[in-house]
């Protein structure tokens, strides 16, 4: 039997457009990645408790992209945002991001979910290789573990260990001029809750030795109700309790401990208080909080910070929150890269980012830098300080030294076996 | 797991009195909804999935009401009638249609509008979270019973859902209208012979259910912040209660929400990390032992 050629097209032919056909259905954006305008993926929490985080991080993305897009665009390439509901549930965040990059085209992703969320996109990123750069995850693992790392993700997040190390310091100075001996923690059961608890009282304990933690909580996310947890607190009688309840899980948790007046029988140390957030929906505010700066205008204390949060109330009617200059950061480091590498490639990007230092309104000094080793942001402002109920509710913030926390942090990684 | 906190509390009049006001506290919040869940259940044969809706709005409510007058009764006021006209307008239109379907359709019914009544409070109040904040009438230092910490703001909430229980309990067992809503539940045929309007029961009772979860929400709003989706955490608990207490129970929604509220108040001092876990540990030893709940009644 002779076989004969099917006459029309040949069969190197079929095999290129298999290929081709093959490459677009598995990697699309590749196939895209010509076309003018570049489309960013952004899984975000835009409904439930932490909305109004979700909504700050897309208002502050669109602020900078509008800035860069007027400014002729990533390398050339105006930027189209393509922003989804995650309504804060890992599994969807993860499948919102998927859906960005290989349905709708998405090229690069910013990935605006909270911890709970984010190890999932991580994963995503890692699956499909696109660039990815996390946002408002504290966690220190996400870019601290090098089991975590991947040369196409970054995080411009403040990191929980960065917080702990300066809330540590400054927590055990008053501990030891007021004699807190005795402490209770109170943080949400999960990975930033349990991970940036441990930090803080590891640093705590660290600059102040005589503390010791006698009762511990850990209510779930997003919980209700909170009674048993502040009355939990309350038998314990502490001198002191630490928290890092953040968005409605706190002002939910300050109204109903407000009425045990808890605040009266125990320091507070709420490291997310100091956030526009919380600040402003907590109707009946205590003061003396001791709380690690969020956003706050008033700090760093410099015209260009307190221009941007202008800028941002001005366009949306409300103060930005903490993952507001997160997110802004993003854009900001990916515009300045893009101009580096004369690329919008995820690629090109990755590449100059490592290392890069850029001026930011949020930066210590004027300029924040993406750390090479470990993909992750260094340099911004961090400072913790105590409330009042009025704008500018946390008046006098004392800064963090970048240069302890370096030193502290580098032997925090080796303790977990990270370097 | 810390036993030996569990036993020191238990040893301490103050901790005791303090951990069973707690109890208290999340349990009559729950009774409120709850008792809702179960009346509907017993009435109208509908496991309404979209009860935690009328809490969420019970809570929105009072907030704009509070918002616009300053007034906290007129605020609870709000809440309560909101919630039950929203209620009777619900049955009326919707679940009507639904009587006699089959269970799963009348969940899906029920989840769809659960959806919609999130996207609703979401366009009218705003995705954000929200705060009511305490009446200055109650921004007071708390009672101190034999050493035991008790806010009188939870003494109002712990009343208001005792005389809503006596006024139930009564209203159902010795009324006129109570006995016609229980010869309704048991026999609407019947009923529906002897002229008895019928629909106009089951919209009544609809939004007594809707009146009573609105008024938890409200109750609430003080204390808790108000958002999008809020009402579903209070379902899931409201449904362990029923379940424990028995579908159509108002007594046994009654006990079981104080016994899963003292549980979760000295479980947190005894199994800090399975508090949760106790509950629904409880509700599979309940249904084990009397798959009916404490009071339900065994099908005819």
């Amino acid at each position: 039997m002779t076989r004969t050629r099917t006459p029309g097209i040949s069969r190197r032919s079929t095999l290129a457009l298999m290929g081709a056909g093959a490459m677009s259905v598995a990697a699309p954006w590749v196939a895209r990645a010509q076309a003018k305008t570049i489309k960013i993926g952004m899984p975000t929490i835009l409904s439930g408790r932490v909305a109004q985080l979700g909504t700050s991080s897309r208002n502050a993305v669109m602020l900078e992209v509008d800035k860069v897009n007027a400014a002729g665009g990533l390398a050339g390439r105006q930027i189209e945002m393509v922003i989804r509901d995650s309504k804060g549930q890992p599994q969807e965040a993860a499948r919102v991001a998927r859906e960005l990059v290989n349905t709708d085209g998405c090229e690069l992703l910013i990935d605006a979910e909270a911890s709970s969320g984010a190890f999932a996109v991580h994963e995503v990123a890692r699956d499909l290789g696109v660039f990815c750069i996390h946002t408002n995850s504290e966690t220190s693992a996400l870019t601290a573990d090098p089991k975590q790392h991947i040369p196409n993700a970054f995080r411009t997040a403040r990191q929980g260990v960065h917080d702990s190390i300066v809330g540590g310091s400054y927590a055990a100075a008053i501990a030891k001029a007021k004699g807190l001996k005795k402490w209770a923690t109170c943080s949400p059961d999960y990975a930033y809750g349990r991970d940036t608890t441990g930090e803080f009282t590891l640093y705590l304990k660290r600059f102040a030795p005589e503390v010791e933690i006698i009762s511990e909580s850990w209510p779930k996310l997003f919980q209700p109700d909170y009674t048993e947890v502040v009355t939990k607190i309350l038998q314990a009688k502490p001198q002191a309790l630490y928290s890092c309840l953040w968005g409605g899980d706190l002002t939910s948790y300050i109204d109903q401990a407000n009425i045990y007046a808890m605040f009266g029988q125990m320091e507070v140390f709420a490291v997310n208080m100091a956030d526009y957030t919380a600040l402003t929906v907590v109707k009946n505010l205590p003061k003396g909080i001791h709380s690690g700066n969020r956003y706050i205008k008033s700090f760093p204390a410099t015209p260009v910070n307190a221009a941007w949060g202008d800028a941002y109330k001005a366009k949306y009617n409300e103060y930005p929150t903490n993952w507001s200059w997160e997110n802004a950061t993003a854009i900001m480091l990916m515009a300045e890269a893009a101009k580096k590498a004369n690329s919008a490639d995820g690629k090109k990007i990755a590449e100059v980012l490592k290392g890069l230092t850029i001026k930011c309104p949020f930066g210590a000094d004027g300029t924040v830098t993406m750390r090479g080793d470990d993909h992750t942001l260094v340099g911004y402002a961090i400072g913790w300080g105590t409330t009042i109920p009025q704008e500018p509710y946390v008046p006098e913030i004392k800064a963090g030294d970048w240069k302890t926390i370096f030193e502290l942090e580098a032997e925090w990684k080796k303790s977990k076996g990270y370097t | 797991m810390d036993l030996d906190a569990l036993a020191g509390c238990l040893s301490s009049s103050a901790c005791l009195v303090t951990q069973t006001t707690s109890g208290f506290i999340i349990g009559m919040l729950l009774f409120l909804v709850a008792v809702g869940l179960t009346l509907i259940f017993g009435v109208l044969k509908v496991v309404n999935f979209s009860h935690g809706a009328f809490y969420m709005f019970g809570a929105y409510f009072a907030m704009t009401a509070y918002q616009l007058t300053g007034s906290f009764a007129l605020a609870m006021l709000a809440g309560a009638a909101g919630t039950a006209i929203l209620g009777l307008v619900f049955e009326r239109v919707f679940m009507s249609r639904v009587y006699g379907a089959d269970v799963l359709m009348q969940l899906l019914v029920c989840y769809a509008f659960v959806l919609i009544f999130d996207d609703v409070v979401r366009i009218i109040w705003g995705p954000e979270f929200k705060s009511m904040g305490m009446p200055s009438a109650f921004q007071v230092m708390p009672l101190f019973i034999a050493g035991g910490v008790v806010p009188p703001y939870y003494l109002l909430l712990i009343g208001v859902a005792l005389v809503a229980a006596i006024v139930l309990g009564i209203g159902l067992s010795r009324s006129r209208i109570g006995k016609v809503i229980r010869a309704a539940a048991h026999n609407p045929g019947m009923v529906s012979a002897l002229g008895i309007n019928t629909g106009l029961i089951y919209g009544g009772v609809f939004a007594l259910g809707g009146m009573l979860a609105g008024l938890a929400g409200a109750l609430a709003a003080p204390v808790r912040s108000l958002t999008p989706g809020m009402g579903f955490s209070v379902l899931i608990e409201s449904f362990i209660v029923t379940v424990i207490g028995g579908m159509g129970s108002i007594l046994g929604a009654l006990i079981g929400a104080l016994l899963l509220g003292l549980i979760r108040s000295f479980g947190s001092l005894g199994f800090p990390l399975f508090t949760e876990g106790l509950m629904y540990l409880f509700m599979v030893i309940v249904l084990v032992s009397k798959p009916t709940g404490l009071f339900g009644k065994e099908a005819a």
